[in-house]
């Protein structure tokens, strides 16, 4: 098992520095040079040259990318943002708390409600409740979440007045983001949930513990349920990087302070290093998740452990 | 493969499509949405959408205006069903675009193995640790905001999924014996992925597709809203839904029509792709 996840770790490496490349690769395509975005092309050309130079922007492209990666590594420095001349790192970090909280907070939420409502759903197949189950997770899984987030701020907040409408100031504030990200992806995993129970039940190995007299409760819980919940845990990664992305624009509806309205204005400043981080910043937090799911799921799977006991090696 | 069982075929997968009641209902929420997008023009004309009528200016569903006016008089009805084209397209648009690349991009690591795999699966590793918002979000801010654009960034940001399932299930194919009956007979590569590999591995390329449109149109929706998609005063929904937001107190219909169409859309294709699955797939008989 050590073995995994040493050689997960370490291909982390590239892979990050991949995601380095492709972030800085695309937003370097941003048209206009630091000091004429700053100056505005009004300027007088050497104050833009002059600009250009202290952003090293008049280094070719490879060595740009070089010194930005090193300063990532070695003095954790994201580069300055146009805008504001401060470190992008210092505006990430006043941010980001805000962000991962409503993240991890509707991933939990709609991991609660998703797997147990599926598992209720898929055990009393075509009852009226499984119907119930099945409508309303099929109806919140197509809904765009920002609508029903604003639906559910025109109801709770502006004519029942009960939940604050906007602002991150207390846990209160982030009741409705977190429900507005978690209902359509508990949907989703309701759906994903049902159907891998219902295949599941199927297997032979069921009907051999039926066979052997297991009570229908002993065979949901124990033999179903660990089997059927190995396809959900692989999906945990993707929906911890949905709620990222759904997060971003959540925060939008409900005026938080986080990293999807700091990107919003910097893409509007055209403040290119600040998008830049933001974005790289949440792509490797992204990435050490879906690590920390997949080596997860290798202590799950006895399928993957069994292979790396016996040294034996195949293909995904 | 003769003209005849192809038919055959295809009215087999019909026969057990419109057994799923469900699946039906949701193919003609698709007509119905696919013909509003075709004949807007004939169901109300598009100059409706940008006629200002000072005098009706933020007024609530009526029989003059079914989905009551903005704030500069304009008629909602028109605007919500002009705006149809725009869902429609992008999520048609971006769907087939990451479909060809991921066919040709995933077919190939399947099929070949070896270096080939390994250099796209290290890239499409690359692109997966990137959330698809995030990626597409980093698109717009660099190329900017317009229509091709938006649909470059969400192509983008669907392209990684379809590599990975297209590989999977082209590596279970290529191993049938057919393949090997076809590389005996001296076919060429790219002949046997078009003709033998990816035909058969069609059900779930199919399904994942259909699906991928519902997906595609909510996150240009998502992007518009934020201001990265779409600008008004074009009537695209998520732009429509951006501009509600400023008189959630004056006029909240003004969010309840283009965002329920958003749903229906997105749904219409739900459950079409439900019903595929159950239909194409050959263990599920019962």
């Amino acid at each position: 098992m050590s073995k995994y996840i040493v050689k997960r770790l370490l291909y982390m490496i590239p892979v990050l520095l991949g995601v380095a490349l492709l972030v800085f690769t695309i937003l370097s395509l941003t048209p206009g040079d630091p000091g004429s975005i700053i100056l505005g092309i009004t300027a007088k050309k050497e104050d833009i040259a002059a600009l250009n130079t202290q952003f090293g922007y008049d280094q070719p492209f490879f060595i740009r990318f070089f010194n930005y990666v090193g300063d990532i590594i070695f003095h954790f420095d994201l580069g300055t943002s146009y805008a504001t001349r401060q470190p992008v790192m210092d505006s990430i970090l006043a941010r980001f708390p805000n962000t991962l909280l409503l993240a991890v907070l509707s991933m939990c939420l709609s991991a609660i409600l998703g797997i147990s409502m599926g598992i209720f759903s898929a055990v009393r197949q075509y009852s009226v409740m499984d119907h119930v189950c099945i409508v309303v997770a099929l109806v919140f899984a197509s809904m765009p979440g920002f609508w029903l987030g604003l639906m559910m701020l025109i109801l709770f907040s502006l004519k029942l007045g009960l939940l604050p409408s906007f602002g991150a100031d207390s846990l209160r504030h982030f009741i409705l983001p977190a429900l507005t990200l978690s209902l359509p992806s508990a949907a989703g995993l309701l759906r994903l949930t049902r159907a891998s129970m219902l295949e599941t039940v199927r297997q032979e190995y069921i009907r051999t513990a039926r066979a052997k007299g297991a009570s229908n409760k002993r065979v949901i819980w124990r033999h179903a349920l660990r089997n059927a919940l190995l396809p959900v845990v692989t999906t945990l990664g993707s929906g911890f990087g949905a709620s990222l992305g759904g997060a971003i624009i959540a925060e939008t509806v409900f005026a938080m302070p986080g990293m999807g309205t700091l990107m919003t204005t910097a893409i509007r400043q055209k403040d290119v290093p600040m998008v830049m981080g933001a974005t790289l910043f949440l792509a490797v937090l992204f990435g050490l998740v879906i690590l920390a799911v997949d080596i997860m799921y290798a202590f799950i799977d006895p399928r993957i452990k069994a292979k790396y006991q016996n040294g034996g090696k195949g293909r995904e | 493969m003769s003209k005849s069982r192809k038919h055959a075929q295809l009215s087999e997968f019909w026969r057990r499509y419109k057994k799923n009641k469900t699946a039906v209902m949701g193919l003609i929420l698709l007509v119905m949405i696919v013909g509003m997008a075709l004949f807007a023009d004939l169901i109300v004309p598009y100059e409706k959408c940008i006629e200002q009528v000072g005098a009706d200016r933020l007024q609530g569903p009526s029989m003059a205006h079914f989905f009551g006016t903005d704030e500069f008089g304009r008629d909602l009805f028109a605007r919500v069903v002009h705006g149809s084209r725009y869902s429609l397209l992008i999520g048609l648009a971006t769907s087939l675009m990451a479909l060809a690349i991921g066919a040709v991009l995933g077919a190939s690591a399947g099929y070949f193995g070896g270096v080939v795999d390994n250099v796209i699966s290290r890239i499409i590793d690359v692109f997966m640790c990137v959330p698809p918002v995030l990626l597409s979000l980093a698109v717009v801010a660099a190329l900017g905001t317009n229509l091709r654009n938006l649909i470059i960034a969400i192509t983008v940001s669907c392209i990684p999924g379809n590599v990975r399932l297209i590989r999977s299930v082209v590596l279970t194919t290529a191993e049938q014996d057919y393949v090997e009956a076809a590389k005996s007979y001296g076919t060429s590569n790219a002949r046997i992925i078009f003709r033998y590999v990816l035909p058969n591995a069609m059900g779930p390329i199919i399904v994942n597709t259909t699906m991928s449109i519902s997906t595609m149109m909510l996150s240009a929706a998502g992007l518009s809203f934020i201001g990265m998609g779409i600008q008004p005063p074009s009537p695209e929904w998520g732009a429509l839904l951006s501009n509600a937001q400023t008189y959630l107190f004056a006029a909240p219909y003004m969010l309840l029509f283009p965002g329920i169409f958003i749903l229906l859309s997105s749904m219409a294709f739900n459950l079409v792709g439900d019903g595929l699955t159950d239909a194409l797939d050959p263990k599920l008989k019962d």
